[in-house]
């Protein structure tokens, strides 16, 4: 498999108010040709802000600190001037938003809004462009084009306005597709049908599709690959079903063990204690360990460095270390393992 | 847990031919947000609502509580109609036993009042203690019953997390020592990791206080956890109502088949076998024979027309 994209020990910062927050904590990642890949994480973890780093849509208040973003061989780390990035952003890396209702400009039609994503990227111009807005519209799934190109966003259902976010993006003819929470707007029957569009236009135009989520339903649904995020670090990556049923790191034990589909009706559901770090301040240890009942007196003194559970899953955790005590993990997980050994 | 449905004893809450209608501007009929709404709710009943968004499940939770008014139909708690005029002493009653859970802590907590005014303002509405000791003893018992610090009543929203400022807005709720609690969509807007602390919260509060729910919500996943039953709506009308584990089970209304089809799931292999199903309204034949709203096995309703609930009650039947 063809690497696309390659990040290694990642820092961003943010300067807040004169003071200095790390966002992006020595984060790595791969990412291959072809695959979808999940950034799984609860609200402020940093996903978005690990994303926006390698289109280059920090704010101007962010940098990156230190760390690399190979893509296409070339580091794109140092990047500082917009022109740089125009390159990249869009052309190579483009992003599906969240919100349909605030993604799209309401006062121009919907077929311009895509058309002009058409001029600028793929040089045609006047009815060729006209004609390959058609193309686009009817690849995400909507009919009767020529009407509908004419029609404003406000004259487009939820389901319909994410289609025509994703034609945009589909537009520029990218290898690498973004996708920041592209259903948490949506009821559930239309978010079925957006995942798999997005899947249909991947396998049609052979796209790398990331997805940024924090709905375990979505990332079961789509990824090849699960990558966990935790106060800006990925802290476990691997196969979906290497994390949904092998899962080594003890946040992720926590994660998938508060779902109320893993609880037992009329138990008490297992609830994470506590709160996030503050970014503000250095981390010492692990960053979980605060929360981590179970936590080892090395979590709180040494960061726990990547451990290789099989060559292609890894969890930073010192459990996996030859030394640690062998700790049972929660009863929904020992379950979920049942079913590792029955799928490997 | 499990709800005991012999008991004689009348519904705490019950809904009959409930219909609301909004005025359109520009339009002469008004728009039917929902019609022919019928179901009871027990007391120490979970009991949920489910739909797409624009379906009316708000709506129905918001008429209860009589912030829409009804145009037709009404509405009995405890063995009175409340909906419509009614006298000034039961409308106290009301605003006291039926209390109200919003989605967002983020937008439902005034910003600029302190946790301590957010918390006793129905106390102050309805004059319910003596004494500012005594005011102030309840807000400290409220905040203790879930789970935050009685430090916290000099706060401001904006200082908490949102799993902290969905505690405050339950405080808020029990502070009036309600009978019946009204939740719109309380866990959507919250973190996975603090859904399950507000999802306990209500259960343990169910639990030592006798509390009834409505719960209303989208997600499939959370309402089979919480709920004893649950109705589900779409477009306007209640399309099937079962004990929640027999709705799961067998889902009758092709509605509900399509939203069940669609439920996400947590399990990769579950997910890439999953066949979603797509409901057409038109394969329906209601113009020849009009749907009713009918028990089609003991406790579980749906509406059909004759000929769909013969097709459902043979599939139900065993073989």
């Amino acid at each position: 498999m063809e690497e696309i994209l390659k990040i290694v020990d990642l820092v961003v910062k943010f300067s807040l108010r004169g003071r200095v927050l790390t966002a992006i904590r020595g984060a790595s990642l791969t990412l291959n040709q072809g695959e979808t890949l999940a950034i799984v994480g609860e609200s402020g973890s940093g996903k978005s802000v690990f994303c926006k780093s390698f289109i280059g849509m920090l704010d101007n208040n962010g940098w990156v600190d230190s760390g690399h973003i190979f893509f296409e061989g070339k580091d794109m780390a140092p990047y500082t001037k917009e022109r740089d990035w125009l390159a990249i952003r869009g052309k190579k890396i483009a992003m599906v938003f969240q919100d349909p209702m605030t993604a799209l400009n309401p006062l121009r039609t919907v077929g311009l809004q895509i058309q002009e994503v058409i001029e600028l990227h793929q040089r045609l111009r006047g009815g060729e462009a006209r004609q390959r807005t058609y193309e686009i519209l009817k690849d995400v799934g909507i009919d009767d084009v020529e009407m509908r190109y004419k029609q404003y966003p406000h004259e487009f259902s939820g389901g319909m306005r994410q289609r025509v976010v994703i034609a945009i993006a589909m537009a520029c003819q990218a290898r690498i597709l973004v996708c920041d929470e592209p259903t948490t707007a949506l009821d559930v029957t239309i978010q079925a049908q957006i995942l798999q569009l997005i899947r249909d236009l991947q396998h049609k135009y052979n796209l790398t599709v990331i997805y940024i989520t924090h709905d375990l339903g979505v990332v079961a649904n789509v990824a090849d690959r699960v990558a966990v995020m935790y106060a800006g670090d990925i802290i476990e990556c691997g196969t979906a079903e290497e994390v949904f049923y092998n899962p080594q790191h003890p946040y992720t034990w926590a994660l998938l063990s508060s779902l109320p589909q893993l609880g037992i009706k009329g138990e008490p559901l297992y609830s994470i204690k506590g709160t996030p770090p503050n970014l503000f301040q250095e981390i010492k240890g692990d960053a979980f360990a605060p929360r981590n009942p179970q936590a080892l007196k090395i979590d709180f003194l040494e960061r726990p460095p990547a451990f290789q559970v099989s060559p292609t899953h890894f969890a930073k955790t010192w459990l996996l270390d030859p030394r640690a005590p062998k700790l049972q993990p929660p009863p929904a997980i020992m379950a979920l393992r049942a079913k590792f050994s029955e799928v490997s | 847990m499990a709800y005991d449905y012999n008991s004689s004893k009348p519904p705490l809450l019950e809904v009959r031919n409930m219909r609301v209608e909004f005025r359109v501007a520009g339009r002469r009929t008004p728009f039917v947000a929902v019609r022919d709404i019928n179901f009871a709710i027990h007391e120490g009943e979970t009991f949920g609502l489910v739909g797409e968004s624009g379906s009316g499940k708000t709506t129905i939770g918001r008429a209860i509580i009589r912030i829409n008014p009804l145009a037709e139909g009404e509405v009995i708690f405890q063995g009175e109609r409340i909906s419509g005029k009614i006298p000034a002493e039961l409308d106290r009653s009301v605003i006291q036993n039926i209390q109200m859970i919003f989605q967002d802590p983020m937008a439902s907590l005034n910003e600029r009042a302190k946790v301590d005014y957010i918390i006793s303002e129905g106390l102050i509405n309805l004059k319910l203690f003596k004494s500012e000791e005594e005011r102030r003893a309840k807000v400290r018992q409220a905040l203790l019953d879930v789970g935050l610090l009685p430090e916290f009543s000099s706060r401001f929203p904006h200082e908490f997390s949102g799993g902290q400022r969905q505690r405050i807005g339950v405080a808020r709720a029990l502070i009036m020592n309600p009978r019946f609690i009204i939740a719109d969509e309380p866990i959507s807007a919250l973190d996975v990791s603090i859904r399950a602390q507000v999802l306990n919260l209500l259960s343990q509060l169910q639990k030592e206080r006798g509390l009834t729910y409505l719960i209303i919500a989208h997600d499939l996943s959370v309402m089979r956890f919480i709920t004893d039953r649950i109705a589900v709506i779409s477009k306007g009308v209640i399309v099937e109502l079962a004990d929640t584990e027999e709705l799961f089970a067998h889902p009758l209304h092709p509605y509900t088949q399509a939203l069940l089809s669609a439920v996400p799931s947590p399990d990769p292999i579950v997910e890439r076998q999953k066949k979603l199903l797509v409901y057409d309204p038109s394969q329906h034949r209601y113009s020849e024979s009009p749907p009713s709203w009918r028990e089609v096995t003991p406790r579980h309703y749906v509406l059909a027309n004759d000929e769909e609930a013969d097709s459902y009650r043979t599939r139900l039947s065993p073989k």
